[in-house]
């Protein structure tokens, strides 16, 4: 099913538009595709625009405006969920391309023969035949619409505890360091560096460059990442400091 | 400096956390300074044949080629440099193969690649490129992207419809407007950049950029820089650790000295004699 628009008013239901066409405008008119008869709105309100499985929100300058999610916007790229407020009225925009189809199929690169002119189903922008046969690895779970939002960057991150390196010794002793991005560098490029990563499994310190190894409780680092535990010292160059996770 | 001895150069690729088949192919010939990465797409394994026909394609013609003659000569039919003659002949030759594969060859139908290269000469690099697979540079502790995808995306952030923080939330990211082997004329996209001793140049499949965030890219090779099959393993790492939900390939080229051709008359005659 493609996209549509839930149009409501004080939280009941009116009716659904299908985003069938490339263009449809919102508006008091009767030439608009969704006409809302209400002085609030202006004759010719706003404007969705649909390529492929994505949808945009224009104001096409009109008197009272509109927001999405409580926020007033003139351009919108628009969400599964979101809701669109003109007047009184709510629009709401649900888009459950995700759901229907595997993720897998979304990673996959695919040609786009010919400019996007007219509203394409998405039905016609197809593999070659040959790409069906394909074997495929198909995620269990699929990706859900909340994971979608949020972007997936940012999943595996999350999943792990804010930790901290405290220094201990040297002219920067008691300043803390929160690990709040997926690599922090201790040390300086060209000299001496070791990194921390953030993986969703823990975090992990690993030497790069320098002459001397970085010390965990005392032992020196191997070419291989080390896992780090709450409360390892880690020593490097001289400078002490201790990692420890957040409660 | 000779230009195997002015460049590092390491590349790794991985086939991700999801996929059963790498469809990425990468190739590197350092005696001529040149790095070739493809992204391959089709049914069965034509997506790996179309990638590897692009890459070796490229790595043999242009490594031959170079052997007797300068990159920054002037190529007779065309009046370009030849660094930038070679990488669109080779591109629009690597086309011509994949397409006459894929229609002699109904396992093959439809078969097709993307590619990014970089050739390095005379303190400067020609890029080549066709389709969604990129190149960065990191200078001066920033990253800044070299190419520009030919994508559906990539149009509709030129158009102004969608920001580039919007960007990754769109449910078409995946669309290229341009590939190699699927019709029987292709466009390349090559510029020449000036290239500086420190500068790292990475290569890299969607698999990676759609996965990891330049910002992480960027800390990725800042902080490695001194330590690049480190930096090469990380980056791979990370877009696994994401999802990995695609093939994933980086190459790093990292600038070590200076490469420039040499200019004087006393050195082109003594190139001259010797050829």
């Amino acid at each position: 099913m493609a996209a549509k628009l839930m149009l409501g008013m004080d939280g009941a239901h009116i009716k659904d538009y299908p985003l069938s066409k490339e263009r449809m405008t919102i508006g008091r008119k009767a030439s608009n595709d969704i006409v809302i008869d209400n002085l609030a709105i202006s004759g010719e309100h706003a404007a969705i625009i649909t390529i492929l499985h994505d949808s945009f929100l224009e104001d096409l300058d009109s008197t009272n405006g509109l927001s999405v999610n409580g926020v007033p916007t003139k351009k919108h790229f628009l969400q599964n969920n979101d809701v669109i407020e003109i007047g009184k009225h709510t629009l709401k925009y649900v888009n459950d391309q995700m759901s229907q189809t595997s993720a897998a199929d979304f990673e996959k690169t695919m040609v786009l023969r010919e400019p996007v002119k007219t509203a394409v189903s998405p039905v016609e922008i197809t593999e070659p035949a040959a790409g069906f046969t394909q074997t495929q690895i198909i995620p269990n779970t699929p990706v859900s619409p909340a994971a979608e939002r949020t972007g997936k960057l940012e999943q595996a991150s999350a999943a792990v505890r804010l930790a901290v390196v405290q220094i201990l010794t040297g002219p920067n002793a008691g300043k803390e360091l929160e690990l709040v991005k997926n690599l922090t560098t201790l040390g300086k490029p060209g000299l001496q560096v070791a990194v921390l990563a953030r993986r969703p499994h823990g975090f992990f310190i690993t030497h790069v460059e320098g002459a001397t190894f970085p010390l965990v409780n005392g032992q020196p680092l191997s070419e291989q990442p080390r896992q780090l535990n709450d409360h390892d010292l880690i020593d490097l160059a001289g400078v002490k400091m201790e990692f420890y996770f957040k409660s | 400096m000779k230009i195997a001895e002015a460049l590092q150069i390491v590349s790794r690729t991985h086939p991700g956390m999801v996929r059963a088949h790498n469809e990425d192919s990468i190739g590197v010939e350092a005696m001529c300074g040149l790095v070739v990465l493809a992204d391959g797409m089709g049914g069965y394994n034509a997506g790996e044949v179309a990638s590897g026909i692009a890459v070796s394609v490229m790595a043999t013609e242009i490594a031959q080629r170079l052997q007797h003659a300068n990159p920054i000569d002037l190529d007779a039919a065309s009046h370009e440099e030849l660094a930038v003659a070679l990488l669109r002949a080779n591109i629009q030759k690597a086309n011509t193969s994949i397409f006459h594969a894929s229609q002699s060859q109904p396992q093959y139908a439809g078969m097709g690649t993307t590619i990014v290269a970089g050739l390095f000469y005379d303190n400067r690099v020609a890029v080549g490129h066709v389709g969604d697979s990129r190149m960065y540079r990191l200078r001066d502790e920033k990253l800044a992207a070299v190419t520009r995808d030919h994508s559906l995306l990539q149009e509709q952030i030129d158009s102004g419809m969608i920001s580039v923080e919007d960007a990754r939330f769109s449910k078409n990211k995946n669309l290229v407007t341009r590939a190699v082997g699927v019709d029987a004329q292709v466009i390349p996209e090559i510029h020449v950049h000036e290239v500086r001793v420190g500068d790292i140049y990475l290569l890299c499949s969607d698999g990676l950029n759609d996965m990891v965030t330049d910002q992480d890219i960027e800390a990725v090779l800042y902080s490695m820089q001194g330590n690049l099959p480190l930096a090469a393993e990380q980056l791979i790492q990370m877009a696994n650790d994401n999802g990995g939900r695609d093939n994933v390939s980086v190459m790093l080229v990292k600038v070590l000295g200076d490469f420039s051709e040499p200019r004087n008359w006393r050195t082109k005659l003594l190139d001259w004699f010797k050829k």
